[in-house]
């Protein structure tokens, strides 16, 4: 539903990472990311230390809405699958639940074969996961927790006086 | 469509910066970019041509710091604002919590800025937004320059609804961390009101 906040829970969020990080481990990959199609990171698993991941994510978003329209004009809905292949590494890119983006990067020590099909169960296992999360935000009525009241508005106001200032 | 973790304790939004082409979207965030501390933002990403023009989009993420122990976060992005890239301002404003609309003040530019708010719209509803449901604020840019119109004729045509406004020179800075300050606000309020619900 447009406008409404993604709310990850730590149950989920716990899931999710467990399955990120089997793919990373299972596929011999370098990182996987979970980035929603607006552009925020979900989630990472593996080797992101020296990587700019919030750019990364925010690009990954960037080129998928560009391709899916590329896929609209061709008359198809989406390409459900996108690969970039480098000299050193690759990115593989597929959507979980129409609305996040699992990206894998992975360099010559596994093949895209493997990628591909560990992906694929990934990606079942991570739709089940946000199918569910999307449900729950759907319905206000499941008591999420109203914790941002009040308090977090006037403090939040107040970091924001106090940093974006000329 | 802010993305708020309670696991990990995150809370991200996204602002996104529209307007007519040129207007200076972008250099409100070279100038953010360039006057915060590195502890606060992080690095600008621009989807250019090789004459800077935005190709695509701009992107700056900026941390407020934790706030009732969430680390709060966000996104600043600019559309392309040349009119043949329509297609690529729609993709940008997926997910949107916030937006600044920015306007070239000067006389020549009026029914262009017009066309950009109308198109803003149109991209929202495609979207599946609505622009009431949305905080926005008004930038009236490149107030130092001799053509201008005046602002209460920008506002008698654009600003319908009375959002906060702002008068500025993007160039120089004036008016652009109001601006931020008056955006971020209104999204931390509207995320706070939506989830206190």
């Amino acid at each position: 539903m447009p406008g409404m906040e993604l709310v990850l829970f730590e149950e989920d969020y716990t899931s999710i990472n467990e399955i990120l990080a089997t793919l990373v481990r299972e596929t011999n990959s370098k990182f996987a990311l979970l980035v929603d199609r607006s552009g925020q990171l979900i989630s990472s698993q593996g080797d992101t230390e020296n990587m700019d991941s919030l750019s990364f994510a925010s690009l990954s978003a960037g080129n998928y809405a560009a391709t899916s329209e590329l896929a609209k004009i061709l008359g198809q809905e989406e390409f459900s699958v996108l690969f970039h292949q480098g000299t050193n590494e690759s990115i593989h890119l597929s959507v979980v639940a129409k609305r996040v983006i699992l990206v894998v990067v992975f360099d010559n020590k596994t093949t895209l074969g493997l990628v591909r099909l560990r992906v694929k169960k990934a990606v079942e296992e991570l739709s089940g996961i946000f199918n569910r999360i999307f449900q729950k935000v759907a319905e206000r009525g499941a008591e999420i927790p109203s914790f941002l009241g009040d308090t977090f508005s006037s403090v939040a106001e107040s970091e924001i006086d106090n940093l974006f200032k000329d | 469509m802010s993305l708020i973790n309670y696991s990990s304790r995150e809370i991200n939004c996204k602002i996104v910066y529209y307007g007519c082409g040129l207007c200076g979207k972008t250099t409100n965030l070279l100038y953010i970019h360039e006057k915060l501390p590195h502890d606060i933002k992080g690095k600008m990403v621009s989807l250019a041509t090789d004459t800077d023009r935005t190709l695509f989009f701009d992107f700056l993420p900026l941390e407020l710091g934790t706030v009732n122990g969430f680390k709060t976060r966000f996104h600043l992005y600019t559309v392309p604002g040349q009119v043949h890239y329509d297609a690529s301002r729609k993709l940008i404003l997926k997910g949107v919590d916030g937006i600044v609309f920015v306007v070239d003040s000067q006389r020549n530019r009026f029914d262009e800025n017009i066309e950009s708010f109308e198109n803003m719209k149109k991209n929202l509803q495609l979207q599946g937004y609505r622009l009431e449901n949305i905080p926005y604020i008004f930038q009236y840019n490149k107030r130092d320059l001799p053509n201008c119109s005046p602002v209460e004729q920008l506002e008698g045509t654009l600003n319908k609804n009375q959002v906060p406004c702002f008068e500025s020179i993007a160039t120089t800075g004036i008016g652009v961390f109001d601006s931020l300050r008056a955006i971020s606000k209104l999204v931390i309020a509207h995320l706070s009101r939506q989830t206190a619900r």
